[in-house]
């Protein structure tokens, strides 16, 4: 009995040091597990479970990612986890959201900087969009900006806490009008945000494109603008706050993609760097991501180390005063 | 009345074979501890991926509706309220199941369920387009005062006296502070990386009731444990359909209650179930009896949590907003086939839509015969050993708290919180008010925040929060529960002897 145990743990020695001389070829040879920072049901879940949905196929990683949620406080709970106790093997992933964990990288009090973490991929770009409720005078960004010029401090428009993407952007709108208007963050995502709008709470709102997308169809809010460079797909009629005079770049713009701890080997980067992208870009996938009303942005891994760090300098200068 | 035409999709066999797959796995699901609703259908979620719409939805929504009661399975027996929506069933239920009436228990349960179910998926059929204006007249003003007409019946919830049920109320307010706050991103008693998310409402359910009691049966030894073996009473089901007749007032009090409160988004299904165990009790003629295994408590709670489901998806399926954590994991269910509920769903979608409300008013028929099924053979729980049963409880515990977020901290947390309790009741202290504090302070407090921050943009703190009907109203309502609770005090004196404290 104790041969054949030493037999087998000088195997198992064998195989971890052919894995780590080969290159990690054979990465992965076990199912991976994805943390997503959002409880079950949000738009980031939704979203992660579908991109992951064909990982296990042979083309992409040959093994399923089962997705582990990790709410709490905004996402700090599950990115603080993933800093400081995720195992640096890549059987450990994590979706991201730009510009979330950057703001609060920056506001502090948490665990992890965007040199906690390196990035693999980006699946997802949805853009925040300023709305009213469906009965509201105001028809354009020149309306909002008239009222709050007039009122100044009283117009109050919701979205889904601080130093998340709607509040970029709110900070953005605000700065670029000159104006002083009174942002409501609420508790619980952008959906309490938009219940707040459509109830009439609250006069306007900064909410996520496709959340917006879709409460525009159902005839209870009007999108007055999107803060982002160009006009989506989604919503071909409405204009950008640039072609509506704010200068508001896309600072704002909710990026989604998947990243690894620091310290996770070179050839497992590299695995994951080569594969995902071309995972996002499945057919199924892009179908499925399309019917739910979810704009994609497929980026590579030099792409998204790119835009990480363009973000941290926006919102270092953005978020200096505060 | 569209959705008798639709009937028939329900019963194609591969649906139905779903259904049923779906309310036993919802009602196993629901009993096991920590796998909450929302975890359950999300769970079942990437199963929908390959499936028609409506068998999808048919799938989910059979989860749905058998989760919610099959948690009153582990309630009943185990004294481990799956939900938060379950917490008012383990005060009489459990006590029942004591007494060796398990059976009883749960056969009144799985029909109040029905009968609440049954209400609150008809309402949704007929009076959407109304109910979904009640649901968005709730401004923060009001779900603040809706939060604080839930504080005041905190005093009179299960507790020896009035002062100690505030002071565990008090007690559950304050853990609720505990962690990084969502709006404001600040740090509150922040002491150590496992309390970063504040203090999880299943973790500390799982803690607060079964911990105590773990630790009361290791206490006891096992010498006695013998000696007291209870006999499990066998109940026929046709005199459990005629207690429930006869507690009718209680069950309409539990379904009226759990429809009305289950539709405000994002309170309802929390404190639906204890709400209306409150407003039963008061109405009741056997106010007494309450607490120590009286089936209209059992009623009345159950009857309210499932009386929730229905109304609960009103603001899903007419606004697109999710109304509680359950319906967000439905909407992602409704989205993957690029199905967007809103106004038009009945028309536009109106064979899903329309199977989907069907499948969960069969489904609350079959969680209902399913659950009377196996109510015999669970009831037999209750003849385990003292020492086996406190071992299985405690690895209950521990695998419930660590499977709602795969953390190890909620398994210290919900440690903690148990060993807490267990010295708390031993001074005449109850693990309802607590519970009802831990899950209203934050709804206050962040309704609080919000409207301040509108009321001090527009016309002020006092004419925001004081002045509209329905502020109005819940402000008359919370005088009039506090006036009531004060003159049942004094006429019952149930002011506190030093006996009672020594027990």
């Amino acid at each position: 009995m104790k041969k054949l145990l030493a037999g087998a743990a000088i195997g198992l020695m064998g195989l971890t040091t052919a894995a780590a001389a080969d290159g990690h070829a054979n990465y992965p040879d076990r199912p991976v597990m994805m943390v997503v920072s959002y409880g079950a049901g949000g738009a980031t879940d939704f979203q992660a479970r579908i991109v992951t949905m064909t990982a296990g196929n042979e083309d992409a990683l040959g093994m399923p990612v089962a997705i582990l949620n990790k709410p709490g406080a905004g996402g700090r709970v599950g990115w603080n986890w993933f800093a400081t106790q995720a195992d640096a093997d890549g059987y450990t992933l994590s979706a991201y959201n730009v510009p979330h964990f950057i703001a609060q990288s920056i506001k502090g009090g948490v665990e992890y900087s965007t040199s906690s973490f390196e990035p693999i991929a980006n699946w997802g770009a949805d853009p925040a969009v300023f709305v009213v409720a469906a009965d509201s005078d105001m028809n354009s960004m020149a309306d909002v900006v008239a009222f709050a010029k007039e009122n100044p401090g009283k117009l109050t428009f919701s979205g889904a806490g601080l130093f998340v993407g709607h509040h970029i952007a709110a900070l953005q709108i605000e700065k670029a009008a000159g104006v002083k208007m009174a942002y409501i963050p609420t508790k619980g995502g952008g959906a309490a945000a938009m219940k707040a709008v459509i109830a009439g709470d609250v006069m306007g709102g900064v909410n996520n494109l496709s959340d917006a997308f879709r409460a525009a169809a159902a005839g209870s809010v009007k999108i007055l603008g999107v803060a982002d460079l160009e006009r989506s797909e989604f919503l071909p009629d409405v204009p950008t706050m640039m072609e509506q005079g704010l200068e508001v770049d896309n600072a704002s713009v909710n990026f989604r993609g998947i990243m690894v701890p620091k310290g996770t080997p070179q050839g497992v980067i590299d695995k994951l760097a080569e594969t995902v992208p071309a995972m996002f870009e499945n057919a199924r996938v892009q179908k499925r991501m399309k019917a739910g009303g979810s704009p994609m942005h497929v980026m590579n891994r030099a792409e998204v180390q790119a835009m990480w760090a363009a973000r941290e300098a926006t919102l270092k200068e953005l978020l200096a005063g505060l | 009345m569209d959705f008798l035409f639709y009937f028939g999709d329900v019963f194609t066999p591969f649906n139905f074979g779903l259904l049923i797959l779906g309310t036993v796995f919802g009602l196993i699901f629901g009993a096991t501890p920590g796998l909450s609703p929302t975890m359950t259908v999300a769970l079942a979620i990437p199963f929908t991926f390959k499936l028609e719409p409506a068998a999808g939805l048919i799938l989910l929504g059979a989860l749905y509706t058998s989760t919610v009661a099959g948690g009153a399975v582990s309630a009943i027996l185990l004294r481990i309220p799956g939900a938060p929506a379950n917490i008012a069933t383990t005060l009489d239920g459990n006590a029942m199941a004591k007494k060796g009436e398990g059976a009883k228990a749960l056969q009144l349960s799985f029909l109040a369920s029905l009968v609440g179910g049954l209400f609150g998926v008809f309402l949704l059929i007929t009076l959407t387009k109304p109910l979904s204006e009640w649901a968005l007249i709730f401004g923060p003003s009001e779900l603040f005062w809706l939060a604080i007409l839930g504080v005041t019946i905190i005093g009179s919830l299960d507790s020896k006296s009035l002062v100690k049920g505030l002071l565990s109320g008090c007690i559950g307010m304050w853990l609720a502070t505990i962690g990084f706050d969502d709006m404001l991103g600040a740090q509150r008693f922040v002491f150590h990386p496992a309390l970063g998310g504040g203090i999880n409402i299943i973790a500390a359910l799982i803690g607060l009731f079964a911990i105590p009691q773990v630790i009361a049966m290791f206490a006891g030894g096992r010498i006695d444990s013998a000696a007291e073996v209870i006999k499990v009473q066998k109940h026929k089901v046709t005199d459990a359909v005629k207690e429930l007749w006869n507690r009718k007032r209680a069950a309409g009090i539990g379904t009226i209650v759990g429809s009305i409160i289950g539709l405000i988004p994002g309170v309802g299904g929390q404190i639906a179930g204890l709400v209306a165990y409150d407003q039963a009790k008061k109405f009741s003629s056997e106010k007494d009896k309450f607490g120590t295994g009286h089936s209209e408590g059992v009623i009345a709670a159950e009857a309210a949590n499932n009386a929730m489901v229905g109304p609960s998806l009103v603001p899903l399926l007419t606004l697109s907003i999710p109304g509680s954590p359950t319906a967000a994991v439905l909407l992602g269910g409704l989205l993957i086939h690029g199905i967007f509920p809103g106004p038009d769903l009945f028309i536009n979608h109106a064979d899903v839509a329309w199977t989907f409300i069907n499948s969960m008013l069969i489904g609350q028929i079959l969680m209902c015969v399913f659950g009377i099924f196996v109510a015999g053979l669970a009831a037999k729980v209750a003849q385990v050993p003292k020492h086996v049963m406190a071992a299985i409880v405690l690895a209950l515990a521990v695998f419930g708290s660590y499977s709602v977020q795969s953390s190890m901290s909620d398994v210290y947390v919900m440690a903690t919180l148990g060993v807490m309790m267990y010295f708390l009741e031993r001074f005449g202290f109850s693990a309802a008010p607590l519970v009802l504090g831990l899950i209203l302070g934050p709804i206050a407090e962040e309704n609080f925040a919000i409207g301040s921050m509108i009321a001090n943009a527009s016309d002020g703190l006092a004419p925001y929060f004081l002045t509209g009907r329905l502020n109005l109203i819940l402000i008359a309502m919370v005088i009039a529960s506090i006036v009531y609770s004060g003159w049942m005090e004094v006429r019952s004196r149930r002011y506190t002897s030093k006996e009672e404290i020594m027990q």
